[in-house]
Order: C-alpha cells, then sequence, then structure tokens
C-alpha cells in the first residue's frame, strides 16, 4: 500500500513503495497486451491533466493510462484558460477540485508545485514534473524497462548522459536507481553537473569515454537548445562532439547495454540515429511502460485512504 | 506626567549601568536613573536622593505619576531597528506606517528606519517629507527614513543627498537592488562624507545571483530550485570593503548572511577601516533546511544559509564584528506568498520575533544582555548619530522585557499586516511587557 494520496517525487517514496509500483505496473501491462484494453477499476472517477508547460507525450500518456482505467479525463491546458487571465495557482486549482477532480496531474515549470497543491487540495497530486525537481513517473517506467530487460536494477552500472544540472526526469532517476542499487555515473559538461551532485550517491565523469565503460544502460537526457550560448556550452556542435552517443563511443560498454532516452530527442546532437533507431535502444518501449507505470500509480493512489 | 518603572534589572551599555533599579520619566524625558541595590556592578552612583522614595507615590502629585513594577525584568534602551520595510507609500496592502510601527512597538522597537524600494521610490525629498508627515501623524515609534542611493534605485545616478538628509534621512540605501556599478558606489562612498550620513549596502552580485531563489548547495539541487552561491554575497563585500577603504566613506553592511562575509569583514576591522555590519535573526537562527517543502515563508534574500554561517555569525556578533541585530522587517500580503516557490516574493515580517529571537543569544552565552542592547539599540544608533540611551534627558525610549514567561509566537496575532514569518508556532521567550516611546507606555499580556 502506497502511505500518501500524492507522487509528489522519488525522494519521497520507499524502496518498498516503488517495488510495490513497479510490480503493479506489471500487471497493468498484461492488461495492455489484451485485445480489449480497458479495465473498469476507476470508473466514476475523473482525472484532470493541468499542464502549465507544453507536453505532448507525457499528456498522453497519463490521459489514455487514465481511459484505460476508466476514469473521465479533463485537459486544463494553460492558454485557453483563466490562467492568462490572470487567476492565481492556487484558485485554479481549486477550481479543478470544485469539478470533481480525483485526480489532478500536474506539470509546472516551478519546482514545488505540486507539493504545495498537494497540502491545499483533496485530490490526489500526481507530479508530471514540476521545474528541475522531479519527473517521478519517467523515472519510475525508466526502472520498469531496465527490470524487463535485465531482470533487476540492484548491482547494475547506469550512465546518465546530459544536463543534470536542469534536468528533473534525472533528478528521478537517480533517487529512484540509487534506491533500488544500481551504481549510477553521470556525464556530461561540469557546467551542467553541480559539484554537489557527488553527494547524492553517484560517481561524476566530464569525458564520454570514461563514464561509459563497462556500463549496463545508457541514459540519455535531451539537451536544451536554450541552454547554448549561456555559459553552459559554447555550441551545440561542441556538446556534441564531446558527449553525443555514437557507435564508437557506446562499443566501450558492454556487449548487452540498452540504450534509453525520454524524448523528445534531438538525433545527430545527444544521440546518433543509429543507436536511436538501432538494436540496443528501448526508446519506444520506455514509452509503452510508461502507460503502465501510470496506471499502477493512478490505481494506487485510488486505494490511499484519505 | 510621570512614570516610575521600579525595581527593573536596567541594562544601559552606554553609561556602563547593569543595576537594579528605578527609572523615573518627567514629560516624556528620562529625569533619572536610580540604582537600589549596594551590590550592582553600578559604575555610576545615584547623583543625589530619590526625590520620590519617602511617600512621594502617595504625596500630592499622585494623579500624575503612573508606577510601573518591573522586578524581575529587564529595562532596556528602547531598541533602534534599522532595517525595516513599511512599505508605505505604494504598497499599503503589505504593510503601513501605522501598523509597521505597531509592530515595532510590539517587538520593544521605539525607532525603525525604513528602506526606500516604495512606490514612489524614496528618492528625493518630497517622499522623505511625506513618510515624516505620515510617521508623526500615525506612527506609533519614531520613524527614520533611508532613502535610496541612487534615482529609482537604478545604480546610475545618485540622488540629492544633503537635502534629503535635511528633510530627515539618516542613512542611504539601494536596498534588494545593490549598485551594481563600482563607479557609482565609489562616489555614494565619496559624496555621503560630506554629510556624515553611511552607504548600506545590500551586498549582491546580481550577475552571479541570477534569479537563485535559495541557498546554493545540495538542497537547492534535491529541490529543484535555483541556488545563490555565498560568492554572490561576498564579492560584493569585498568589492564595498575595498570601496570603502579607498575613499574612507561610511559603509555599513546589511543582512550578513555568509561565514565569508563575516572573514571579510573581520579582516577590514582588522585593518582600522570605517565599515560596520549587521545580520538579522534568521541568519542565526534558521538554515537553508526551512526551505524543505517549499515554505515561502523561508524564502528571504540573502537566502538562509548552514549551519556552517549560522555560527561564524554568531562568532562575529560576539567577537564585534557584526555590530548590529537588524529585521529587514519584510512584510507581504498572504496571497503573494501563497504561490510558486519560485515567483512567491522574498521577505520575512521579523520586526515582532527579533527580540525574543535574539534572547536566545544570551541564553546560550553568546552575548550578554549588554552587548545585545549594544547590537539592538547603542550600535544602531552610534552608526547613525541617535541616541540608544537611558540618561537623563534623554526622550524616554525604554523596553521593558519579560525574559521568563515563555510565549507561542502566532503570526496571525501579528500587529504587522504581514503575518509571513517562518517563527510561526514557536515558543520564545524574551518578549517586551511594555515599550514606552517618548513617555507613550505601550502594554501587552
Amino acid at each position: 500500500m502506497l502511505t500518501e494520496k500524492d507522487l509528489l517525487g522519488i525522494k519521497e517514496l520507499s524502496v518498498e513503495e516503488i517495488n510495490l509500483i513497479l510490480d503493479s505496473a506489471a500487471a497493468f501491462k498484461d492488461v495492455l497486451g489484451r485485445d480489449i484494453k480497458k479495465v473498469p477499476t476507476l470508473r466514476g472517477k475523473t482525472t484532470v491533466n493541468v499542464f502549465f508547460e507544453p507536453s505532448t507525450r507525457t499528456r498522453t500518456s497519463f490521459e489514455l493510462a487514465a481511459k484505460r482505467l476508466s476514469t473521465d479525463v479533463i485537459n486544463f491546458s494553460v492558454p485557453t484558460s483563466s490562467v492568462v487571465k490572470g487567476e492565481s495557482l492556487i484558485d485554479t486549482a481549486l477550481t479543478v477540485q470544485a469539478l470533481g477532480a480525483d485526480f489532478i496531474i500536474i506539470r509546472h515549470f516551478s519546482a514545488g508545485v505540486p507539493h504545495l497543491l498537494a497540502k491545499k487540495l483533496k485530490a490526489s497530486v500526481i507530479n508530471a514534473g514540476d521545474g528541475t525537481n522531479e519527473h517521478p513517473t519517467q523515472a519510475l517506467l525508466d526502472a520498469f524497462t531496465i527490470k524487463e530487460k535485465k531482470e533487476k536494477v540492484e548491482g547494475l552500472n547506469i550512465a546518465i548522459v546530459g544536463d543534470i544540472a536542469h534536468s528533473r526526469v534525472a533528478k528521478s532517476n537517480i533517487y529512484c536507481l540509487t534506491k533500488l542499487g544500481a551504481k549510477v555515473r553521470l556525464i556530461g559538461p561540469p557546467t551542467l553537473i553541480p559539484e554537489e551532485t557527488e553527494d547524492l550517491g553517484v560517481v561524476v565523469f566530464h569525458k564520454m569515454e570514461d563514464g561509459l565503460k563497462n556500463v549496463d544502460v545508457v541514459m540519455m537526457l535531451r539537451i536544451q537548445m536554450e541552454r547554448q550560448g549561456k555559459g553552459f556550452f559554447p555550441s551545440t556542435e561542441e556538446y556534441s562532439k564531446n558527449w553525443g552517443l555514437t557507435l564508437d563511443r557506446l562499443s566501450l560498454a558492454k556487449g548487452d547495454v540498452i540504450v534509453m532516452h525520454p524524448g523528445p530527442m534531438n538525433r545527430g546532437i545527444e544521440i546518433s540515429s543509429e543507436i536511436a533507431d538501432g538494436p540496443r535502444s528501448v526508446i519506444l518501449e520506455q514509452v509503452t511502460n510508461g502507460l503502465a507505470v501510470r496506471m499502477a500509480v493512478m490505481y494506487l493512489l485510488a486505494g490511499v485512504k484519505k | 506626567m510621570r512614570i516610575l518603572i521600579k525595581e527593573g534589572h536596567i541594562v544601559d551599555p552606554s553609561q556602563g549601568i547593569d543595576v537594579i533599579g528605578d527609572i523615573l520619566i518627567e514629560d516624556g524625558k528620562i529625569k533619572e536613573v536610580i540604582s537600589q541595590k549596594s551590590d550592582v556592578r553600578s559604575r555610576k552612583a545615584p547623583p543625589h536622593q530619590p526625590p520620590l522614595s519617602k511617600g512621594g507615590i502617595k504625596g500630592g502629585v499622585s494623579s500624575e505619576l503612573r508606577t510601573i513594577a518591573a522586578e524581575g525584568m529587564f529595562v532596556i534602551p528602547g531598541l533602534i531597528d534599522m532595517h525595516v520595510h513599511l512599505r508605505e507609500p505604494g504598497y499599503e496592502y503589505k504593510e503601513t506606517i501605522k501598523t509597521g510601527t505597531a509592530a515595532a512597538i510590539k517587538g520593544g522597537f521605539t525607532t525603525v528606519c525604513c528602506m526606500p524600494n516604495t512606490y514612489p521610490i524614496n528618492d528625493n525629498a518630497s517622499v522623505t517629507e511625506f513618510i515624516i508627515r505620515k510617521a508623526a501623524l500615525e506612527g506609533l515609534c519614531t520613524v527614520l527614513p533611508i532613502g535610496a542611493i541612487t534615482k529609482g534605485q537604478k545604480g546610475e545616478e545618485l540622488v540629492e543627498m544633503g537635502t534629503m538628509k535635511d528633510q530627515g534621512c539618516v542613512a542611504f540605501s539601494d536596498d534588494g537592488l545593490p549598485v551594481m556599478n563600482s563607479l557609482i558606489m565609489r562616489r555614494a562612498l565619496e559624496y555621503s562624507k560630506a554629510f556624515g550620513v553611511p552607504i548600506i549596502s545590500h551586498c549582491e552580485d546580481l550577475t552571479l545571483s541570477e534569479d537563485g531563489v535559495m541557498s546554493e548547495g545540495l538542497l537547492s539541487i534535491t529541490l529543484g530550485l535555483k541556488g545563490v552561491p555565498a560568492e554572490a554575497e561576498q564579492i560584493m563585500v569585498f568589492r564595498d570593503i575595498l570601496l570603502a577603504e579607498l575613499t574612507r566613506g561610511r559603509l555599513h553592511i546589511a543582512h550578513v548572511s555568509t561565514a565569508g562575509s563575516v572573514k571579510l569583514i573581520r579582516d577590514v576591522k582588522k585593518r582600522g577601516a570605517n565599515v560596520t555590519a549587521e545580520t538579522c535573526p534568521h541568519y542565526f537562527s534558521l538554515t537553508e533546511d526551512s526551505v524543505k517543502g517549499y515554505d515561502t515563508n523561508a524564502k528571504v534574500n540573502p537566502p538562509l544559509r548552514t549551519k556552517k554561517d549560522i555560527e561564524a555569525i554568531k562568532e562575529g556578533l560576539k567577537d564585534g564584528t557584526i555590530d548590529v541585530i537588524a529585521t529587514d522587517h519584510a512584510p507581504h500580503n498572504r496571497d503573494e506568498k501563497l504561490r510558486e516557490f519560485d515567483f512567491a516574493p522574498s521577505g520575512i515580517s521579523g520586526l515582532e520575533t527579533a527580540l525574543s529571537l535574539s534572547m536566545k543569544l544570551v541564553d546560550e552565552g553568546v552575548l550578554t544582555m549588554s552587548q545585545l542592547v549594544e547590537k539592538m539599540s547603542l550600535n544602531p544608533a552610534r552608526i547613525l548619530g541617535l541616541n540608544g540611551t537611558l540618561k537623563s534627558g534623554a526622550d524616554a525610549d525604554i523596553t521593558i522585557l519579560d525574559t521568563k514567561k515563555e510565549v507561542r509566537v502566532e503570526a496571525e496575532k501579528f500587529a504587522s499586516k504581514g503575518k509571513n514569518t517562518p517563527f510561526d508556532g514557536w515558543m520564545l521567550k524574551g518578549f517586551p511587557f511594555i515599550t514606552i516611546s517618548k513617555g507613550r507606555i505601550n502594554e501587552w499580556q
């Protein structure tokens, strides 16, 4: 059983809770493999997607997960809402709740927004990405995918490559994978990996050739074009030259390495197309698994006594 | 009207007094301090026989005499807060001169110096005049304005310091918006010498702090909030210290929050420079951990730092590196704080908790009571050319505090409009029992 009504971050979860979600996700993945992919589990419940940042894949994945569980789904996207008329965040959230929402899936560009809403709302708040803090369901689906491919997470060497400083995906994955016993390495330019990150129990590398040796999993992060020319790295060309994933570099990893990416990808910049479309890539499986994991999260949160 | 404060523990570092005794007030002025016990450490004998000691209270003038029993309480010069935001004119929804001075009185302060970041900004004598007039009409304690250093706090052009001083400004500061241009800062430190007014510097390298909202470190990474390194403060502390040495101007460094700043200031004082510094109760009471859970009441600029910084600040207070405890009272409206951490305004409503939080330093042995009074009254008075004393003839600005009774901080009951405090619910000792401002008695409990 989960103990909190909300999923705010991996930080807040115990190892048991993470495993519970992953095990439940396996059951839902079976459902998704059936001819009829919908279960009546949460019929009558209402899910509202509140997205303050553009998102296609995460929003769609949550929407579909909610529908597969038979909840009614509304998408509340910011440009069409009263937020542009100056409504405060709290008022927006209370309004959504007053419509009868049981689940509020929130994405916001500012860290801590799901935490603020969770305190104010009776509905279950699910963090779909808050600023540079966390993106817990992404980490859960990544862990699920790794477990599916490698049977376990414990003891694996996993490299996360790219803009760690600004990546909520990286943060959630660091917490999740270290909790599950993996040996996590971070690779990227020093401007994008803060010194203190090592205190999280990871090892930092600044050269791909050093960091990729013998890894079981490579997790690439999307490089934000906005960072170039702001002192983080001079150009995407130079970034790609030093920290892009190429076949040569991937050959340093274990033979059965898997390559992951949360998407959307910058092909030819952080990852070459041969790899993205190649046999080591599990990128599309991540997307499918995301559905199962999000169903599991909603199902388990619905069972929490409020 | 006469007031007799009886049998209090009088501490007045301006006269080296630490005695059990009485204070007589007449017509809003201190008439005299009368030591009662012979075993006290008074360096000053009572000048003559107390006029009221033999039946004076019961005598013919009793109708005019108010006696305050202060046994077991500290009786100290009224506190002076050289760093508050009263928000008026322009942001009356956050605070007014009336509510801000009520909060001051409740917190034991009889003088507050208000920062210029109002709307309009106090960068010309007419705004200064407005504040002084409004304070005379509605203020419950003395209000002394601090003018902006530059017009519009833009860091480009000096204000008319002489004219503004004549109108009542006691210091100049672009608080909240540091003067980034070193040449302008140099000129400010030079020009202000003509009028003998200090330049108060909010030290922050804006290009380094960028849009950071908390202390930079592991916690800022794990909360996903943008951090501000301690160096953003220290770089500017060092720059301003060097400029003060270059110009021999009067520099006062506002709200010191890092161990590195304490060290820089200690070193410059050793070199004999005329630099003073302040810190605030939250910088020796709280660490960045208060930000956990995205509590916007713990969002303050400069940000809360680490245990190591708290220890250094206490050391700096103890050894005299930090001269002053000010509040940086920054009241905000409830709705402004109830929002995304990134967008909530910085600041703590501090007037009503400052004294009791600072009294913890006395309990811990960091400061003696006399040193505490120096930090909260005498030193700000010296820096700004004010009183801060119980000498006979001075305005009767006196704070009487109960150091035994433990009281729960209840933000909702603040006199300030700003209920934004990270200390809500704390149990603290050392709240004022009576604050006398220019002979007017304000009482609680």
